[in-house]
């Protein structure tokens, strides 16, 4: 497609051409209508001059006979103007006047009739258009009394040329209009299209150009550059991603191969060979276990997950559940887990996914509750709280310890995939977990924020209850979208 | 035990009819979901282990076929696809258990000998004896040497469950699945800790242990005694 044909093409030129035809059109009507009621107008003068004239000729040549009559055409052609007179006998001899020859046609001719005369003017003589009425005397006579009327030949042939060169100018002026304006506009998209074409070969930190001019291109390319933003950030958040499971899987990964390769290397035979498979199993379920994690993760926020199942619960309940599955746990590591639940709260969710969501909250709190409150004094009495409540349109729930917390700069960091803080690192784990129960809380129209318990951590898990059993039948519209609030 | 394995990997299969048949069972194998419905209908299986996505027959059309014929042979369904979803519409086509790849094979061993039993007439008792240990299901009671044993009704539940497959492996999945209705991986070894409390309960103050634990496995109770 060359550029002329490509300019051709777009909508601008075309919408400039059709104007264009448009506006002829109603010009050329405008004109025509215009033209033809001055014809109109000018005739009728013409009639009612000559006619007048006629009439004051009839009255002399009543008085008088047509020896005034000769006398009065002599005196009105003596005058300068653009009055037509003559008096001709029945031979067509002139009698008085001031046109000088009458051809055969006028002759003949009875009542109103254009023709051309011939008048001496500068340098010559002039053929004139005029206009006339052609009266017979009795005895053969004839009086014409007319009209000079080239002046208006000359104003139809003045307007006919004055429309043609109106035309051609609008035509010259719209043409090349739209051809500039389509090629101004046409420079922009191109400009548009341009970056676009570099930004979909891979280079995502283009961004198309604002001229700041705030009009409707303008405006599209803002948009649009908010929509790559976007496009960026989350191609940057799957890129850390891949590279976190790149690492967090090929890590033990590596140390199973390297133990598998250690183990052949031994001569001990079969009770090595067993110990090193045992302990290869046990890798590899880690790895499935991490594995199920990140898939479920991934399933969750890509809005797979739940969506079949979800059903009225009580969180109340279900939290009382959890928390009864871990209080052994807990109570082996010397720590009090205590639930604080009171009236039940009903919410819409996905029982396995909400149960496993506060589970990993239960199990993190049982994990890192500990290690400082031992160490804390006879004060710090080392305790798991976990408690439901309805706040608003929010049920929360809240699980809290006194270990050592999350510095507020982390806060937002350790719900990232596979974040795991330094003091931590001890603790078997992969990661996963709070990412997970992020995932769920998006899931849910929720939100997770930690929080200061002073010491230790409050993790707010806040899920949307069902409205239906607060306000009388009428669901409330549950919170979606709702983001995770750093603390 | 007579189990069908229908799956379409040639390795899978092999290994599991070898495995099978190392733990006392007979296994007979069809590669697509065809054949496999074919046989299932010929013969009488204990199990059937059915793979999900299977060449010309889907797995969940081959149980749902079998179930409108009256066939009830209890199914495990095997998958790569490990959501709830997915574990609630293998279950709804008619499959009795729903395990995912990859699994150990303990575990499969465990759930398809849980699954022949179901159907043995132990199922529908009110109460279970082992060796000198009773649960009774109608008055929530449990002795042991006649002595009556306090148990809360979680530990119930759970005695109940390990009762009810007196002599088999109980993995700690079945156990969650089963007593808790939890479908996902509780991370930390929840189920040993509520096994140990429960132990303390009916075995600690008897001299004959009865809830074994099955190394790599899970649990059993079972009268060594005898």
């Amino acid at each position: 497609m060359t550029a002329l044909t490509k300019l051709f093409r777009t909508t601008t030129f075309r919408l400039s051409l059709t104007y264009l035809a448009l506006f002829s059109a109603a010009a050329i009507v405008a004109i025509v209508y215009i033209y033809w009621n001055t014809t109109v107008l000018l005739s009728r003068q013409l009639n009612q001059t000559i006619d007048a004239e006629l009439k004051g000729l009839a009255e002399q040549y009543r008085a008088g006979g047509l020896d005034q009559l000769v006398r009065t055409v002599a005196e009105r052609s003596a005058t300068p103007g653009n009055s037509l007179y003559l008096v001709a006998d029945s031979e067509g001899r002139r009698l008085a006047g001031n046109l000088s020859a009458v051809t055969p046609d006028l002759w003949n001719s009875l009542g109103p009739v254009e023709f051309v005369y011939r008048r001496p003017a500068a340098g010559g003589v002039e053929n004139r258009l005029a206009f006339a009425n052609v009266f017979r005397l009795p005895s053969g006579y004839r009086l014409i009394v007319g009209r000079d009327i080239e002046d208006r030949r000359e104003l139809a042939r003045m307007v006919r040329s004055a429309m043609l060169w109106g035309l051609g100018v609008m035509a010259l002026f719209g043409i090349g209009g739209g051809y500039w304006v389509s090629r101004k506009l046409l420079a922009r998209i191109d400009a548009l299209s341009d970056t676009s074409r570099t930004i979909m070969e891979g280079d995502l930190t283009g961004r198309l150009p604002v001229n700041g001019s705030g009009d409707e291109l303008d405006r599209l390319a803002q948009s649009l550059n908010l929509m790559l933003a976007r496009i960026e950030q989350l191609m940057a958040g799957l890129r850390e991603v891949s590279d976190n499971i790149a690492h967090d899987l090929k890590t033990p990964l590596n140390r199973l191969r390297n133990r598998v390769e250690a183990a052949l290397r031994e001569p001990y035979g079969e009770p090595v060979y067993r110990e090193a498979l045992e302990r290869t199993i046990e890798e590899a379920d880690g790895l499935i276990k991490t594995f199920n994690a990140l898939l479920s993760i991934a399933r969750i926020e890509a809005g797979a997950a739940g969506g079949e199942n979800r059903e009225t619960l009580d969180v109340s309940a279900l939290l009382r559940d959890v928390a009864e599955l871990y209080e052994p746990v807990a109570e082996e590591r010397g720590l009090a887990l205590k639930a604080d639940m009171h009236a039940p709260i009903f919410i819409r969710g996905d029982r396995q996914l909400l149960g496993q969501a506060i589970a990993n909250l239960i199990d993190n709190a049982i994990k890192y509750g500990t290690s400082e409150a031992a160490e804390g004094g006879p004060d710090a009495q080392p305790e798991v709280e976990v408690s439901a409540e309805a706040k608003g349109p929010m049920a929360e729930i809240v699980v809290t310890d006194r270990g050592p917390g999350v510095p507020v700069s982390d806060r937002e960091r350790v719900l990232d995939r596979f974040v795991r803080l330094e003091a931590s690192r001890s603790e078997p784990g992969s990661g996963l977990g709070l990412s997970l129960v992020a995932a769920v809380a998006r899931l849910h129209g929720g939100s997770l924020r930690l929080e200061d318990n002073e010491p230790g951590l409050r993790v707010i898990l806040a899920l949307p209850t069902n409205g239906e059993t607060h306000v009388n039948g009428a669901p409330q519209q549950a919170l979606q979208g709702a983001e995770i609030r750093p603390a | 035990m007579r189990v069908l394995v229908i799956e379409d990997d040639q390795e899978t299969a092999t290994f599991l009819k070898r495995a099978l048949k190392e733990s006392g069972h007979v296994a007979e194998y069809a590669g697509d979901g065809q054949t496999g419905l074919d046989l299932a209908r010929a013969n009488a299986y204990d199990v059937l282990i059915v793979d999900r996505m299977l060449p010309k027959c889907d797995g969940l059309a081959v149980i749902q076929a079998l179930r409108t014929e009256e066939i009830r042979t209890p199914a495990l369904i095997l998958s790569a696809l490990g959501e709830v979803d997915d574990r609630v519409k293998g279950l709804r086509a008619g499959g009795d258990d729903y395990l995912t790849k990859p699994y150990a094979f303990t575990e499969l061993l465990a759930r398809i000998e849980a699954l022949a039993r179901r159907t043995s007439p132990e199922e529908g008792s009110t109460r279970f004896v082992v060796g000198d240990l009773v649960l009774d299901r109608l008055s929530h009671k449990v002795t042991r040497a006649g002595e009556a044993i306090m148990l809360q009704p979680r530990e119930f539940r759970l005695l109940e469950y390990l009762m009810k497959h007196a002599g088999q492996v109980v993995t700690r999945t079945m156990l969650l699945e089963n007593v808790w209705d939890y479908h996902f991986d509780p991370q930390t070894n929840v189920i040993d800790v509520h096994i140990s409390r429960l132990r303390s309960k009916i075995d600690k103050n008897f001299g004959n242990p009865l809830l074994h634990t099955v190394r790599g496995a899970g649990y059993s109770i079972r009268d060594s005694a005898h």
